[in-house]
Formats: structure tokens, C-alpha cells, sequence
């Protein structure tokens, strides 16, 4: 890869995480570099959500460093690393329930101050036009599907540099599915914002992929780029058989 | 009707109070989800500071109109600030460490938080009834009817407007402002609040400090309504404000304001129609029918969770 001399954007260096006594990473190394749209694939309970929250401190990591823009934010509070400009659309979505749609996105533009508000607001409504109707619902009320597209768009509200999604896809259907990987291929193209993506949805997340790595049981196994992997008769055997159009 | 209609004012008013003290009950419940045994006392404690402040501008300067207002505001506002130190204190030496630990933990410290500041009021102030000079003795004769005069007492008005003055700004503050959208995000998710970016700690910092200035509002209140204060008012006026709030509906902040009103309402109606004795037992009664049929309390209501 052209940019892969250039230090990444966030570097994993053999995190290992623990629930208790359980170990659930067990010394992950993982590079993402700036621009690029990096896949995490893996099955059930291999640990990718796990690394997604450990990027964030919660739980921190026990042994390992996690770089990111040249500064180790191994030890660093939660709410600190959101204002480094890393921002997340978590397992299960967590959007905010009694709150409105409106008032969701305003919390994604916390760390900035709601500077960018008026503008970014517009911005996510024309991604999601679902969500412009539904401004001043309660997120609770909202479909699976448009908590999702609401927990992207506040995700998006921070303008971050690097955007982690943790399963966008999961249990929408194919249409949706479809509709947000395109916005996720849209903000890397057009604002060149960088990706970190966890996904069972492996075909189209391979395709989507500059990268990507593949989890089992809290290990890093194979990585390369999406084409090399989609390619890959073991990833095929694991991750793609069965029914993944 | 005469004796129904002054009935409904003495209600509103010790409604009031006693939603004032809930709001601090349902505002740490919603965030941490722990009941703070606690909260009745730092109101105790609130009186007391404002009786001191009082007693010692009145000592100071006389006690003519202007100086009691002057010292009644004063005592106001140096129980706020101190009892939201008190709150504050309390909440990072007792609650803070067991955060994340077993459900009870944190309730039998409150408890013992409790325990504590009663005896160290009762050590420091004695255990006698502490009185202010009767202040405020005006009232207001609204009507006359069969030789029953209806009247509202200034210290009734005082009463009603600090309430609904502080009430609509504590309400503007948790709906409108950037503050009051991250205690309520840190209520309904801590972990994502602080994936946004919110300091989930100092958050639930100032929930102590809000709720425990509101109790000191309603400190102030009670004092300058009865007069007295002892140290173990706070056991009595807490319960009841706790289960005003459970009455309303345990983390919902109207709910802690209607489940206010509601218990002291009945009671009051209660003690003049019925038997004073009894007053109690018709709130606690009520509340215990209430959970029955609605276990969510009044206001509070179960969110479907979406999956």
C-alpha cells in the first residue's frame, strides 16, 4: 500500500482485554491507516466489538498500546478520546431513547459545541432523509433501521477522523443495508474521512474494504486487502458461504 | 367549601416542599440509579445552615422587614452553595467508590451517610427544637364565609412562587441547556454519553449538587414555614419526599413535582377531614395502592426497548 510507510492514523499494538479473569483479546495488532476504509471481520463473540470498545477505554486495555495521530490513548478517559476526533456507532446502536432524534444529533456535535450544528444537520438529513421526518421523535419510537441511520449520523455529527461502526448492517434488510453501506463509501470518498468497520456482513464489507482483518476467538488470523480476502478460499469457506449475496 | 379551600392551600404549600426534596430523590435515581438515603438529611442539614445564617444577620442587624428579607434570601442562597458541598462530599466519599459494585452497597452507605449527618447535627446543635423569631406573619384573608376566613399567608405565597420560579429553571436547565442534554443522555446510557464525549463523573457530580441545592431551597422553606428545626427532621420530610417520588414515578422529574403535590394534599385533607394521627398511613396507603395498579408510579413509564 502506497500509504503504508506513513505512521497510521490508529495503531493497535498487542492489546489484550479482560472481562474479570476472562481474557477476550488476547494481543491484537491492527493498523488503520488515513483515508483508507478497514474491515474487521470475524464470527459471534470473536472480540470485535470488544476491540471497538477498547479503542475507547471501556474496559481499557490490560497490556498493549493503542495509538492514535502519534499519541498512546491506552490509559486515556472515555470521554477524552471523543474529543481527539474519533467517534463510534456502537453495538446495538445506543441511541438515546427518551430523547429526540434532534436532540441525539445534538449530542453527537458535543465535542465541538454544536458549532458545526446548523450546517452537519443538513448535511445528515440529506443522507438520511428519514430522519429529517423524524427530527422531533422520540429515538425510542424509531424503527430498527432508522436507529441505525441515527446512530451513523451522530456518529457523523462530530466530524471525526475516524469514523468506527460496529455492525451497521445487523439486522436490517438488504435494502437498507444496501443504502448505508453507500453513505459509508460516500463520506471516504468525498470527505475522505477514515473507516473502521466491524461486520458479519462480510461480502459487502470486503468489497467495501481498502483492508481488513479477520478475528477468531480475540486473535487476529489473516489480513490483506478486501479483494485478497474475498478471494481467500478460507474466508470463503468461514464467512461467506451460506447464503451472504 | 371554606374549610376544603384553605385545606388545598396549606397542601399546596407543604406539596411543594416536599416535591422539592423528591426532585433530588428521582434526579440521582434516574442517573445512577440509587436511592440516596442520604438526601433527607442534607436537607436537615440545609435548614439548620439557613437558620444559622438567619439568626445570625437578624442577631446583627434587627428584625425589621427589610433585614428578614435580606437575611431569608441570604440564608437561601448560603444553603444552597453549602449544602451542594455537603451533596457533593457525599457523593464522591460514599457513593463514588462503589459505583459498579453489588446493587446494595451503595444504599447501605447512603444509609449509614445518613446516621451520620443526623448525629453529627445532634452533636454539634444539640438535640433540642432550634427556633427562628417568627417572621412573616402577615396573611391575606382570600374570602369570609360563615365565620371561616380562607387566608394565604405571605410566607405561603414566598412558598408557592420560589418553587415555581426555581422549578421553571431547574426545567429550562435539564431540557433546554447543553448541561441538562448530557444528564439526561448520561441517565438513559452512561456509556455511550461518555463515547460522546460527556464526563459521565462530573455529571453525576453536579445531579448531587443540583439536587441538594433544591433541597436547601426547601430547607429554607420549611424553616421559615414551621419555624423550628430539629435534628432529625430530615427523616420524616425524606420519606415522604421519597415516596412522592415513587408516587410519581421514580426518575421522572414532573412526577417527583405531581407526586409532591399529591402527598401533601393528602395529607393535609386527611388530617382536617379525618384523623391527624392517621396522616401518614393515608400517604404511605396511597402510594401502596398506587404501586398496586401502576407500579411505575404516576408519570414514570416503561420505554419499549427496540431491537
Amino acid at each position: 500500500m502506497s500509504d503504508a510507510n506513513k505512521a497510521p492514523l490508529l495503531a493497535i499494538r498487542g492489546v489484550k482485554t479482560y472481562y474479570g479473569n476472562i481474557i477476550a483479546l488476547k494481543g491484537v495488532d491492527l493498523d488503520v491507516h488515513q483515508g483508507e476504509i478497514v474491515t474487521l471481520i470475524g464470527a459471534n463473540g470473536a472480540g470485535k466489538s470488544t476491540l471497538m470498545m477498547t479503542i475507547f477505554g471501556k474496559p481499557q486495555a490490560r497490556e498493549g498500546t493503542i495509538v492514535f495521530e502519534g499519541r498512546d490513548i491506552t490509559r486515556m478517559p472515555t470521554h477524552e478520546i471523543a474529543y481527539l476526533g474519533i467517534a463510534q456507532s456502537p453495538e446495538g446502536r445506543r441511541v438515546f431513547p427518551r430523547m429526540t432524534v434532534f436532540e441525539n444529533l445534538q449530542m453527537g456535535a458535543h465535542v465541538n459545541n454544536l458549532a458545526y450544528f446548523d450546517t452537519d444537520l443538513e448535511r445528515v438529513c440529506t443522507i438520511f432523509p428519514r430522519l429529517k421526518e423524524r427530527l422531533q421523535q422520540r429515538a425510542g419510537t424509531l424503527s430498527g433501521g432508522e436507529q441505525q441511520m441515527l446512530a451513523i449520523a451522530r456518529a457523523l455529527m462530530s466530524r471525526p477522523r475516524l469514523l468506527m461502526l460496529d455492525e451497521p448492517s445487523l439486522g436490517l434488510a438488504p435494502i437498507v443495508v444496501r443504502q448505508i453501506f453507500e453513505v459509508i463509501r460516500e463520506v471516504n470518498k468525498e470527505q475522505g474521512m477514515t473507516v473502521f468497520l466491524v461486520e458479519q456482513n462480510a461480502y459487502h464489507a470486503l468489497k467495501l474494504a481498502s483492508r481488513a482483518y479477520v478475528m477468531v476467538n480475540g486473535l487476529i488470523t489473516m489480513s490483506g486487502t478486501g479483494a485478497e480476502l474475498l478471494a481467500n478460499p478460507q474466508v470463503k469457506a468461514a464467512y461467506l458461504e451460506g447464503g451472504h449475496h | 367549601m371554606e374549610v376544603f379551600t384553605q385545606q388545598l392551600i396549606n397542601g399546596v404549600t407543604l406539596g411543594a416542599v416536599y416535591g422539592l426534596i423528591a426532585i433530588g430523590y428521582t434526579m440521582v435515581f434516574g442517573i445512577i440509579g440509587m436511592v440516596n438515603f442520604a438526601h433527607g438529611d442534607v436537607f436537615m442539614v440545609s435548614a439548620f445552615v439557613a437558620l444559622i445564617v438567619f439568626l445570625a444577620v437578624t442577631t446583627l442587624a434587627g428584625l425589621s422587614g427589610g433585614v428578614v428579607f435580606l437575611a431569608l434570601l441570604l440564608a437561601l442562597i448560603v444553603s444552597m452553595i453549602i449544602t451542594a458541598l455537603y451533596s457533593w462530599t457525599i457523593e464522591r466519599v460514599a457513593y463514588r467508590k462503589l459505583r459498579g459494585s453489588f446493587r446494595l452497597a451503595p444504599l447501605i452507605s447512603a444509609i449509614g451517610m445518613s446516621i451520620l449527618l443526623m448525629n453529627f447535627v445532634q452533636v454539634a446543635q444539640g438535640a433540642r427544637n432550634k427556633p427562628i423569631p417568627p417572621v412573616m406573619r402577615d396573611t391575606i384573608t382570600l374570602f369570609e364565609r360563615n365565620g371561616f376566613a380562607v387566608a394565604i399567608s405571605y410566607k405561603q405565597i414566598m412558598i408557592m412562587v420560589v418553587t415555581a420560579v426555581l422549578l421553571g429553571i431547574f426545567w429550562y436547565v435539564v431540557q433546554k441547556t447543553p448541561l441538562g442534554r448530557a444528564q439526561r443522555a448520561c441517565e438513559q446510557d452512561p456509556k455511550m454519553a461518555a463515547l460522546l464525549g460527556i464526563p459521565v463523573d462530573r455529571t453525576i457530580s453536579i445531579t448531587f449538587i443540583m439536587g441538594a441545592a433544591l433541597a436547601a431551597v426547601a430547607g429554607t422553606m420549611f424553616l421559615t414555614y414551621y419555624g423550628v428545626v430539629v435534628f432529625s427532621d430530615g427523616f420524616t420530610p425524606g420519606v415522604k419526599a421519597f415516596t412522592a417520588a415513587v408516587l410519581g414515578g421514580i426518575g421522572s422529574l414532573p412526577g417527583a413535582v405531581l407526586g409532591g403535590l399529591l402527598i401533601g394534599l393528602i395529607e393535609t385533607f386527611w388530617s382536617a377531614y379525618f384523623s391527624i394521627d392517621y396522616k401518614d398511613v393515608a400517604a404511605f396507603s396511597i402510594l401502596a395502592i398506587v404501586l398496586i395498579f401502576m407500579p411505575q408510579g404516576l408519570l414514570g413509564k416503561p420505554e419499549v426497548e427496540k431491537v
